[in-house]
């Protein structure tokens, strides 16, 4: 097998993340019975942001700077080893997962610490929020990717995915629950409704966007394509779950997938058009409760 | 062999040599410090060697002792826990030096050096004896030694309590284990090491026995819960450099003790691995989750302590339960994963207690609520202080990161096998681990937004000066150390493949072909961590390009508008933590007290937040309360006069006599 297709994915994964981002807002858009910004306004933002000069606070210091460089090498990293669909990561091996998972913590923890670098009251109380968020979700998403493992008898993302089609047969059930489950995770993650709203106007009730306050210039610019990457990546294991194999080679799955993408784009715009946000106490419960579905599902294999 | 001894013997001298300087307090310092050195330069390759050889020495002295001989011994287990004791005590001795200069004169610098270097030389005795009759003297020489280390400030009322605390906690413990040396010399009539193989086939009852008294003595040494209550008092009331040896190499030496008891006795029932991978857990747990409630730095690094020596115990346990299941993946995987998270811990904990030291040297205060933005103040040390708590909560490319996956690594292919058995535990495994990291992260980006992020809280932290070079030195060599072990994670996996053999205990061939597998698995997990840290690098290399020729303005953090901000207004460390902590308030037992602001208008207000260790206050305090109440009772039995004693002694003897006669 040639490795072309794995590196036609990652260039079409490092290219068109932004898009998703603009097909949530169009999305959203469209159910507001606005026009709404083009798709590709994402693009134009980081690029105009890449181009401006910036301000930094005086409170802070070179970690701040260190925050949104830390946290695009982990998502770029992360992007090495997620596959697309059926296409094989460049990157893989057993518990490759875990580096992912791990990479993405090591994205928070430096993003949360530049918060806190600012001194401001509103980041730090965003930090807060994410630490605690996060400390419920990754259980739940380790949790999704021991069920996957089950089910496929593989510990590595680029074998699980291509073999999860005969699974479908057996485990079913399973499969259903923890795909729930990993769209939760999705959804928190990428402070998305009903976790945390993205356009939401008030410092006080933000989550990741109060975070990055203080950020312009390029810092910002690389905080949005993170944030692209991110919803790609996510994505791209819960559209791995669900999609069938096609019958015409790795070419056509690759192209089922950014297909598959753009659909779950879509439907991140609908959830967020169709459901107020969570209040912020009951955030935990929504976590914890992806946590237990995901562990439910491992039990009823074990069992 | 004849190297270690050496070096046992230097780290002796330079205690020697310390008291015989203890007029001159900074030289006794340097002299200990600079023969600890010269220890370790002797020692360190012999481990290494012995580490990576795989060969197996034993000297038998002549020299007779109870039940058997005094035989010290070096064989791959021992080697990798020497490497903790030769690799950080020269460290923090350098360090401490630095720290004591501000003791000198009104305390007795000199003799805690010599218990400084007693205390090395017995951590290395435990590890290298090969008797039992002389393990348990230089285990108690390493209690005692620690007990006057702790007690350095014995000035203060809370030093004292917590080095009493420490003194019952560590007493109970041997107790256990006297119990269990007892059991053994009745039952192979002799303590050596080598001769124990009568032990085998002693049945699964006597066994099990065994395992649960070293459990409990052990256990109370490496802090494990529920016998971790000494821990979060005697490790901040040391000094810095003694708290990082304590947390850093000692609880190393009460997890050799588990460790080797599994050797001694050989694969047990899988209910040994059940009972190891509960208590992990809970520790895991209730470290981690008591670690993000505390407010005192070094408090808050000691219960984290709690949490890695769970972590370490939790991946031995998957070991049993894999040796006992004969699933030689899993029994490779979850002890490599022990013993690398043992050698882990052992650098970033001591360069964290060693930050936390400076921190307290540099702004008097360890109070995080108190400090913020020292990262200017003290570039260095803030910068290492970030490292070493990147690597405890587990980012790649850093050393923590790898032994954690390796466990991951061994829960996540066991959770792929048929047996329930394995499945169940290791699910278990899974969801406490990703737990206990999530409140791990939490309380690190507290412990190091609080102290070294923001704007300082008080005139002490704004005044912060950075520590003298002995101390930054240290500091970094434990930072690169840490990052070093993080790439060269498959090589060191691959030394440790002797050691875990022996832990394992099934068929040789089969442990090493995993242990193979997991090398490879290990190198291209590096190599994406590596990409990542080359991606930092770039990534950095590309922004500096795109600033230097833009405006780059300076103003004050967005503060929505409001025009006079003062420090006081940001986020505290305690309310970073607060909605975890209340989250799981069953199990922190947090205590809030003051009233809130009512009304409109500012009136005064006061909160103050406790989170006191709930098995402490629920178990323990009644109990030796209770106890104390009882022996109260029996007070006029001490009379202090020699003539009594001798009486009791006299009166002792008649009564087994006529014991004996019956």
């Amino acid at each position: 097998m040639s490795a072309a297709p794995a590196v036609a994915a990652l260039v079409l994964e490092l290219a068109l993340a932004p898009l998703l981002l603009g097909l949530v807002v169009r999305t959203k858009a469209f159910f507001a019975g606005r026009k709404g910004a083009p798709v590709t306004q994402p693009y134009r933002d980081i690029s105009k942001l890449l181009r401006k000069g910036a301000v930094f606070s005086r409170t802070t210091t070179w970690l701040f700077g260190a925050g949104p460089v830390v946290s695009l090498a982990a998502l770029l990293a992360g992007a090495l080893l997620v596959p697309s669909g059926k296409v094989p990561a460049l990157l893989s091996f057993s518990g490759d997962f875990l580096l992912l998972a791990y990479l993405l913590a090591a994205a928070r923890f430096f993003t949360v610490a530049a918060a806190l670098d600012t001194g401001s009251s509103f980041e730090g109380m965003g930090g807060s929020r994410e630490a605690q968020f996060s400390a419920l979700g990754e259980p739940a998403l380790l949790v999704c990717m021991a069920v996957l493992a089950r089910a496929t008898g593989s510990l590595s993302l680029s074998s699980i995915y291509p073999s999860l089609g005969p699974a479908w047969v057996q485990v079913g059930a399973e499969l259903v629950l923890v795909a729930a489950a990993l769209a939760v995770v999705l959804l928190a993650e990428n402070s998305r409704i009903p976790v945390d709203d993205p356009t939401t106007h008030l410092e006080l009730t933000m989550i990741h966007e109060v975070m990055v306050l203080d950020h312009s210039g390029p810092d910002l610019a690389m905080i949005e394509y993170g944030r692209a990457l991110k919803l790609w990546i996510l994505g791209a294991l819960v559209a791995g779950v669900a999609l069938p194999p096609t019958p015409w080679g790795l070419w056509a799955d690759l192209l089922l997938f950014v297909v598959a993408q753009g659909i779950l784009a879509v439907a991140v715009g609908a959830v967020e058009s169709s459901m107020a946000r969570l209040r912020l106490v009951r955030v935990p419960e929504l976590l914890v409760g992806a946590g237990v579905l995901a562990c439910l599902s491992f039990i009823l294999m074990v069992g | 062999m004849i190297l270690i001894l050496a070096a046992i013997a230097l780290q002796v001298l330079g205690g020697t040599l310390a008291l015989a300087f203890s007029k001159r307090p900074t030289l006794a310092g340097k002299v200990c410090a600079g023969a600890l050195l010269a220890g370790s330069a002797s020692g360190l390759p012999a481990a290494l060697g012995a580490l990576a050889g795989g060969g197996s020495e034993l000297v038998s002295l002549p020299w007779s002792v109870p039940y058997g001989s005094l035989s010290v011994g070096l064989d791959a287990l021992s080697a990798l826990f020497l490497l903790p004791v030769f690799l950080v005590t020269p460290l923090a001795a350098l360090y401490g030096v630095g720290y004591l200069k501000g003791a000198e004169g009104r305390r007795p610098v000199g003799a805690s050096w010599f218990f400084y270097g007693i205390l090395c030389a017995s951590m290395a005795g435990v590890v290298v004896a090969r008797n039992g009759v002389l393990f348990l003297v230089c285990w108690e020489i390493m209690s005692l030694a620690s007990y006057f280390l702790v007690t350095f400030e014995d000035d203060d009322e809370g030093v004292r309590d917590a080095g009493w605390t420490y003194l019952g906690a560590t007493h109970l413990g041997t107790a256990f284990l006297l119990v269990f040396f007892g059991l053994v010399a009745r039952s192979c009539g002799t303590l050596d090491f080598d001769r124990l193989g009568a032990l085998a086939q002693a049945g699964p009852g006597f066994a099990s026995t065994l395992f649960v008294l070293a459990l409990v003595g052990f256990g109370t040494k490496a802090g494990l819960a529920p016998f971790h209550v000494w821990l979060p008092e005697a490790h901040p009331a040391a000094p810095s450099h003694v708290s990082a040896v304590m947390s850093g190499v000692m609880l190393k030496v009460g997890l050799y003790g588990l460790f080797r008891t599994l050797v001694i006795l050989g694969p047990g029932s899988s209910w040994w691995g059940w009972l190891l991978v509960a208590l992990g857990l809970a520790s895991a747990l209730l470290g981690a989750l008591y670690a993000m409630a505390q407010s005192d730095m070094k408090r808050l690094l000691a219960y984290s302590s709690v949490e890695n020596v769970g972590i370490v115990a939790l991946a031995a346990g998957l070991g049993c339960l894999g040796g006992a299941a004969g699933h030689p993946g899993l029994a490779a995987l979850g002890f490599a994963a022990a013993l690398l998270h043992v050698l882990n811990h052992s650098l970033f904990k001591s360069l964290l207690f060693m930050g936390a030291g400076s921190v307290a040297h540099g702004a008097g205060t360890r109070v995080l609520d108190r400090l913020g933005g020292l990262l200017k103040r003290m570039r260095w040390t803030g910068s290492a202080f970030l490292l070493g708590s990147a690597a405890a909560v587990a980012l790649p490319p850093l050393n923590g990161f790898a032994g954690e996956f390796l466990l991951y690594l061994g829960a996540f292919s066991a959770s792929t096998t048929e047996r329930a058995a394995l499945a169940v535990p290791s699910l278990l495994a899974i969801v406490g681990l990703a737990l206990a990291g999530g409140f791990a992260a939490a309380a690190f980006l507290k412990a190091f937004g609080g102290a070294f992020l923001g704007e300082p809280r008080t005139g002490a932290a704004s005044g912060a000066h950075e520590s003298p070079a002995l101390m930054l030195w240290p500091l970094g060599i434990l930072a690169v150390a840490c990052a070093a072990v993080g790439l060269g994670a498959p090589w060191i996996a691959g030394w440790i493949s002797t050691a875990v053999g022996q832990l394992a205990g099934l068929d040789p061939g089969a442990v090493e072909m995993s242990m193979e597998r997991a090398v490879v698995v290990l190198s291209r997990m590096t190599l994406g961590g590596a990409l990542f840290a080359v991606g930092v690098l770039l990534l950095a290399l590309l922004r500096r390009a795109l600033l230097r020729s833009r405006p780059v303005g300076h103003g004050p953090t967005w503060d929505c508008g409001y025009v006079a901000p003062t420090a006081r207004m940001q986020y505290t460390p305690s309310s970073f933590v607060q909605p975890l902590v209340d989250l799981f308030a069953p199990f922190t037992g947090v205590r809030r007290e003051g009233q809130a602001v009512k009304g409109l208008f500012p009136v005064p207000g006061a909160l103050r937040t406790e989170t006191p260790d709930r098995l402490w206050q629920g178990i323990y305090r009644p109990f030796f309360r209770t106890t104390s109440g009882v022996v109260q009772r029996l007070r006029f039995l001490q009379q202090g006069r020699v003539q009594i004693y001798i009486l009791y002694i006299a009166v002792a003897l008649l009564a087994l006599l006529l014991w004996r006669l019956r």
